[in-house]
Parts: C-alpha cells; sequence; structure tokens
C-alpha cells in the first residue's frame, strides 16, 4: 500500500486541460486544409493524381479536397507546383453535413460548425453514452478513440462513457470502412439501440471509404448504410479532433 | 547437403529472378517442407499459391522458411492443379496456411484435419452465400457442457471477432476462434502496384504497426528497385520509429493486463504513458501512429539536433515513470498470482504451430527477428532476445517489460547516433518518392521480414514482366499466433479468457487483411 501511494506521488497529475487550454500539437500536425484560389497550370492534376483517397479534384478555382475522404498525408501539398495547398494546425474538424466537409480554394478561415443536432444536444448534452463498433477500422481509430478513457483526457468528466450494450447507448460511433462481413453485425447493432439515437462516423474510412474507396470487400464506408450525425476527419483523427467534436455535439463547446 | 539444392537461399530484403526458384515434383517438396520444418526447426514465414501464367488452372504453390541459424530465408516451389496431400496432415505449422490456399484459390488440401474458411470471403456473385461465423463448430454433444458464443460485436473499443467456447462449468475444453469481420482485401488490390495507395494500406494492415509495415513494404521495394533505397541515416530513423512504435504497444499493454485484474494504478499510468510515446512518434512526422513518416526510399521529415534533444530526455522521463509503474505491477502478489500459471501456451506446442513473436519468445521459442534475420539498424546494434519459458500470461507480460528495458536502451544509443550524423547523412534521409515513380525489376521474388511489437511480419511479392505487383503476400504475426490463443485456452477458466487474450492481444484486421 505505501509503495502505491508513493508511485502515485512520483507520476504526479497529468489530464489535461482541454477544452479551457489548447493542446499542443506536433509541428508537422495536418489540420483542416487552406487552398489559395487561382487557376492551376493547364492540365496540372499532380495533386489529384498522388492522392490516396480520391479526396482532391481541380476545378477553375484551384484545387478543392473533400475532408471526408482525406487521409492527411499532405502529399498533395507537396506536389503542387503553384504551393496552393497547405494543411493548417486547425484541429476542429468535425461537421454534422457531409457537405461541410468540402474545403474550397479561396476559404481563409474555417470556423467548425456550432449547429448540430438539437435533439442530441438537449438528450445528452450532460451525458453521452457511446457503443463504439468497429466495422474494418485498422485499430488506429479505434485505439485513438479509446485513449480519451485514459487519465491523460478522462472523456468521463465531461459525462462521455463506453458502454457494452447497445441497448444503453445514446450513439453508435462506427470506425472502418464497413466492410461487407461486418455489414450485417453493424446493422443489428443500429437496430438494438433504443431511439432516438444518433450516428457518429469516426475517420476517413467510415465517412467515406479512406483508402478503401475502391475496395469489393467494403462499402465505402457509412454513407451508403445510415447517415451520420457527426463526422470526424482524419487517418485517424487526433484523440483532440474526436474529444472536441464529441464536446460540440452535446452542445458543450 | 539437400537444403542446398532444394531450396532457394535469400537474406532478409532480397529479391531473385522467379526462374531462380526451384520448382520440385510435388513429392519431393512436401517431403522436404515437412522435413525442414519438422525435424530442422525451420518455420514457416509464408506459404501460398498463385495461379500458373502459362496454363490455366495450374497453380504454383510458394514456400518461405525462416532458418533463423543460418540467417536466411529458403525458398522452394511446386505445380500443382486442383488437389494435392495437406501438408498439414503431417506437420500441424501449415494448418492455417492451407485453409487459406483452399479459401482463396479453391485448391483442396487433401486430408486436411480442419478445412474450414478463415475469413470468410465471399464470392462475388451467385449461390451458396458465405456468411461470416456460420459454420460448424466443433462441438461437445452432452448434457453437462455449454456453449459460450462471443462476439463479433465485443464488450469494449476493440475490434470485431467471433470465439466459440466448449465448457464444463468453468473449465473450457475447446475454444475455437472464427474471424474474417475485418477483411478489407489488401492483397487483392495491391496487384497491378506498386501506385499511390500501396503504402497506405500497408500502414492500414494493423493500425498499431504501422511504421513496422510500412519499412517491411519499403525494403521490399529497395531489393526490386535502386531507386527505394534507403540510407543507413533513414534505417536508423525507421528504427528509432519502430522501438517507439513497439514501446507503446507494450506500454499499453501492460496497462491493459493490469486493468484485467483491477489493478488501477499501473493501468492508469501505462494508458497516459502510452500516449507519451505515440507522441514521440508524432513529433517526428505529425501522426501518432506515424503515418507517412516512413516513405519508400527514406522519411518524409529529418529532425535537428534540437528535436532529438527533446526526444532524449522525453524518452528517459517516460521510461522512469514506465518502469515506475511496471515495477508495482511485477511486485504485487495479488496481481502475480493472477498471470501465474494462466494461459499457458507450452514450449512444444507453441513450436509445433509456429508461434511468433512475444507469445513465441514468452513460451520459449529464441526468435526474434531483428536479431536472427538483422536488417538496417540492428545489423550493428544487436538486441538482446528476451526469452521465458513458462508460456503463461505472465512470461508474455515479462517479455514485454524486458523489451521495454532492450528498447530503452537501444534508442538511447541510436538517438545519440542519429545526433551525431553529419549534416549531408541527415539529408540522405530524406525520400522524394511521395509516389511510386518507376516499375520494378520484373519477374523477381522479394522477400521481406520484420519484427514487429507482435512478432514476424513477412512480406513477399512476385512481379509480372512489367515490372508490376503480380502477387503481394502478407502475413502478420498474428496470422500464425491466433491458433496458439485457442491452444492456450484449453483446460483454463473462461473468466481467464480476456486476460489471455490481452496477453496475446493480437491484431484482428491484421490477420483478415
Amino acid at each position: 500500500m505505501y509503495k502505491v501511494i508513493e508511485a502515485r506521488l512520483f507520476q504526479g497529475y497529468h489530464t489535461g486541460r482541454f477544452p479551457a487550454v489548447a493542446p499542443k500539437l506536433p509541428d508537422h500536425f495536418q489540420g483542416w486544409p487552406r487552398l489559395k484560389a487561382g487557376s492551376c497550370p493547364q492540365d496540372c492534376r499532380a495533386c489529384v493524381d498522388i492522392c490516396p483517397a480520391k479526396a482532391v479534384s481541380v476545378s477553375a478555382d484551384g484545387p478543392q479536397i473533400d475532408c471526408g475522404r482525406c487521409l492527411f498525408c499532405a502529399k498533395c501539398a507537396t506536389v503542387c507546383p503553384r504551393q496552393a495547398i497547405e494543411f493548417s494546425q486547425e484541429y476542429r474538424l468535425g461537421t454534422f453535413a457531409r457537405e461541410e466537409l468540402i474545403a474550397k480554394p479561396g476559404e481563409d478561415s474555417w470556423t467548425p460548425p456550432t449547429t448540430g443536432n438539437a435533439q442530441c444536444r438537449d438528450f445528452c448534452g450532460q451525458s453521452l453514452k457511446i457503443r463504439q463498433v468497429s466495422a474494418g477500422g485498422c485499430a488506429a481509430c479505434e485505439l485513438d478513440f479509446n485513449v480519451l478513457n485514459t487519465l491523460a483526457w478522462d472523456m468521463g468528466r465531461f459525462g462521455i462513457k463506453v458502454v457494452a450494450s447497445p441497448r444503453h447507448a445514446d450513439c453508435i460511433l462506427v470506425t472502418g470502412p464497413v466492410t461487407r462481413n461486418m455489414h450485417l453485425a453493424l446493422q443489428k447493432t443500429y437496430n438494438a439501440m433504443a431511439r432516438p439515437c444518433w450516428v457518429i462516423a469516426c475517420g476517413a474510412c467510415a465517412i467515406s471509404g479512406g483508402v478503401f474507396t475502391d475496395s469489393p470487400e467494403a462499402h465505402g464506408g457509412m454513407e451508403n448504410i445510415f447517415k451520420p450525425d457527426l463526422y470526424i476527419p482524419g487517418c485517424p483523427p487526433h484523440p483532440t479532433t474526436i474529444l472536441e467534436a464529441l464536446l460540440r455535439l452535446m452542445g458543450r463547446c | 547437403m539437400t537444403m542446398n539444392t532444394s531450396f532457394l537461399s535469400l537474406p532478409n530484403g532480397a529479391a531473385a529472378p522467379i526462374a531462380d526458384l526451384p520448382v520440385l515434383p510435388f513429392e519431393e517438396f512436401r517431403t522436404q517442407l515437412i522435413h525442414a520444418v519438422g525435424k530442422d526447426g525451420l518455420r514457416v514465414s509464408s506459404f501460398f499459391a498463385i495461379p500458373a501464367l502459362d496454363r490455366p488452372g495450374d497453380f504454383e504453390l510458394i514456400a518461405v522458411l525462416a532458418d533463423d541459424n543460418a540467417h536466411l530465408l529458403r525458398l522452394a516451389a511446386s505445380r500443382i492443379a486442383n488437389s494435392y496431400p495437406a501438408l498439414s496432415a503431417d506437420c500441424p505449422a501449415f494448418h492455417w496456411f492451407e485453409r487459406e490456399i483452399t479459401e482463396n484459390t479453391g485448391l483442396v488440401c487433401e486430408n486436411h484435419p480442419w478445412p474450414k474458411p478463415i475469413r470468410f470471403i465471399r464470392p462475388k456473385s451467385g449461390a451458396n452465400e458465405v456468411l461470416p461465423g456460420v459454420t460448424d463448430y466443433l462441438q461437445i454433444e452432452d448434457e453437462a457442457a455449454h456453449e459460450v458464443a462471443v462476439g463479433p460485436v465485443h464488450a469494449g473499443v476493440i475490434e470485431p471477432g467471433h470465439f466459440r467456447f466448449q465448457c464444463l462449468g468453468e473449465e473450457v475444453i475447446f475454444l475455437e476462434i472464427s474471424l474474417g469481420y475485418q477483411h478489407r482485401g489488401i492483397e487483392k488490390m495491391l496487384v497491378g502496384g506498386p501506385d499511390v495507395r500501396s503504402a497506405h494500406f500497408m500502414e492500414c494492415v494493423a493500425g498499431d504497426s504501422s511504421i513496422a509495415s510500412a519499412w517491411c513494404y519499403s525494403r521490399l521495394l529497395a531489393a526490386l528497385s535502386p531507386t527505394y533505397q534507403a540510407s543507413p541515416a533513414a534505417e536508423l530513423w525507421r528504427g528509432i520509429a519502430l522501438e517507439f512504435e513497439r514501446s507503446a504497444n507494450h506500454t499499453g499493454d501492460l496497462g491493459a493486463l493490469a486493468g484485467d485484474v483491477a489493478f488501477l494504478p499501473t493501468q492508469s499510468y501505462c494508458g497516459r504513458l502510452r500516449g507519451e510515446y505515440l507522441n514521440m512518434t508524432a513529433a517526428l512526422c505529425g501522426n501518432r501512429f506515424g503515418r507517412g513518416y516512413v516513405l519508400p526510399g527514406g522519411l518524409r521529415y529529418l529532425a535537428d539536433s534540437k528535436k532529438i534533444a527533446e526526444l532524449q530526455s522525453w524518452r528517459k522521463r517516460t521510461y522512469a515513470e514506465v518502469r515506475n509503474a511496471l515495477d508495482l505491477f511485477f511486485n504485487t502478489p495479488s496481481v502475480l498470482d493472477r498471470f501465474e500459471a494462466t494461459g499457458v501456451l507450452t514450449p512444444a506446442d507453441a513450436a509445433a504451430v509456429g508461434i511468433v513473436g512475444i507469445a513465441g519468445r514468452a513460451s520459449g521459442l529464441n526468435n526474434d527477428i531483428r536479431v536472427s534475420h538483422p536488417y538496417g539498424p540492428y545489423a550493428d546494434r544487436p538486441l538482446p532476445v528476451c526469452v521465458e519459458g513458462s508460456g503463461d500470461a505472465l512470461a508474455r507480460a515479462k517479455v514485454r517489460s524486458r523489451e521495454l528495458d532492450a528498447s530503452n536502451q537501444w534508442l538511447d544509443e541510436a538517438l545519440a547516433a542519429a545526433d551525431a550524423l553529419s549534416a549531408d547523412e541527415q539529408m540522405s534521409a530524406l525520400s522524394s518518392q511521395h509516389a511510386p515513380a518507376e516499375s520494378l525489376a520484373p519477374s523477381m521474388i522479394a522477400v521481406s521480414l520484420q519484427e514487429t511489437w507482435r512478432g514476424e511480419l513477412c512480406h513477399v511479392a512476385l512481379t509480372d514482366s512489367h515490372g508490376r505487383f503480380r502477387h503481394y503476400k502478407i502475413v502478420d504475426p498474428s496470422f500464425h499466433n491466433w491458433y496458439g490463443l485457442a491452444l492456450a485456452l484449453r483446460g483454463e477458466q473462461i473468466s481467464h479468457f480476456p486476460i489471455c487474450n490481452k496477453s496475446f492481444n493480437l491484431s484482428y484486421c491484421g490477420h483478415d487483411l
């Protein structure tokens, strides 16, 4: 017992102060893209060709990125001869509508949407119970969601809790491109939830299929299954990105 | 002597013309393989079938055996059609591979002791729809026996898989593990590559092993094209990233093991400390899992002296805290009592079914690719192989703990070496290969092995006449080890399943691909 107390003193206090204090992100963190408007050199498709997830397209105004597909690898930024693509340190990436995930050229700043699902806010503002289902996820999204349970994040202090039974859940948080072999189990889990319930697509795979967009063994994410109420982009999203999006869904920040 | 004539020998991370691969008559092939694995102690790193190019309906069976003592890989092939007498019938190490072969190709492995699908890959259309987990399970027909079915959706935040226990009271007589829910078709999508997606697929094979997987792929490409040769400086940094990855996962696993026996101090501390190692990886490349750090040909980013100094002190501080949390764990009798003699996988069983990595070393197998088939920075800076003998959950915990010590020591020296690199050497680590620029050497076979934090990862690629991937075979460590978990549960209390499962901590998607 003495050793346990001694260790407790040695280990110190490490729970982050988010959302009161903004997180310290790594230097090379790739957040919401900033795209310079202006016409690209004729026939230049360097950014489109290098994208592993078909997230980039080029219009008359310049490049456009679908953050629901984007892996945030930033290879497009590296190859662009016009240096029209830049990834910012903006980690607040969650949105409530699929179309809000499109980054367009010329948008200098991006403010994350605050008008989410009012019913969810009313029901779950103080307590959000989540059933997580991995449907072909590679474990990265799962791990960086699960890490919110550790004392570094302690999402329990916001009333967010992971539950085992779908019957106890307000939300289903899906990761992975929804493989053919997980489709039925995902559907059954969703059907077992009490209503009303809300759907969260976490990670590029769950939103659009991500790098598995073309896989014949997957459904290309949740888009073709049931409509999410919250989209959290990234491959995987940073834990802060996930937590911030959940808090916004609850109307808490 | 037969070894030299019947097999093509390659070091780790090398390629040879497919024409040099000996194609043996099947009987000889079968005898040689069973002898090499059963008698000479070689291990099956990969075993698969691909359609023959010259005759539709024919297949080539290709075996890649690891000869740990000689530090070489031994390759052989044989030509077959329709069916062949299963090797599994005489050598259990081929069991899972032959189930995979039948599922992927339709070839019948005659007298296979347990011919069932391992991934439930669905036919594109038509009759005989396969449903994952719907199969004839081994069952006990007795009034006193009962069956427990768990999954695919589990209680916690974890990937899906189905577990079917046959029990007499608390005692598990038999556990059958049925996977495939995570199948994304990665190997099929790699054919025709490399393309812009290939490196990203690798990082998603098992997301907690992104560095190991991307490195394994990069070394395989380097064997097939000089464009992808990485400098020693790049290889050193890849090693540093891999040891961060190993430290993160080992720390996380030990914390989770503590959680499974409700020992909250170690669980809480390790849960946070795992994140420190992930954040060190993120300091290198922006991503906590190291996504995009290892590129074919080198690295995406460099680290300057300031960053190296920061990483050194960060690592030292974190390790001291990890050690403190683990000492608490290993010195608490009530904790040890739960792990000791729990989920024993005997050395004989582990060797027979070909267990790799942490689980293998915990069961006395002296097998670590960083030492037996050294590559990159591990050739100059060897690490100790951490072997325990008792094969129980405690041994698997101890192996992790000792490897954390070893990795920490290695990182100390490797980071110092990285700091001592000249500016030119540092620059040589940078890769410009964001996209696959050119074709690879045509009609070659290449093999690359890595010691991921779980164990041996094996990539084998065959290129076609245009230098594109004709076939890409990935054998994740979990592919070898899931069966080991099933064996460890025999005779165990069902309430010990979480401890046993976590002590192996295998990947579902790495197995399902």
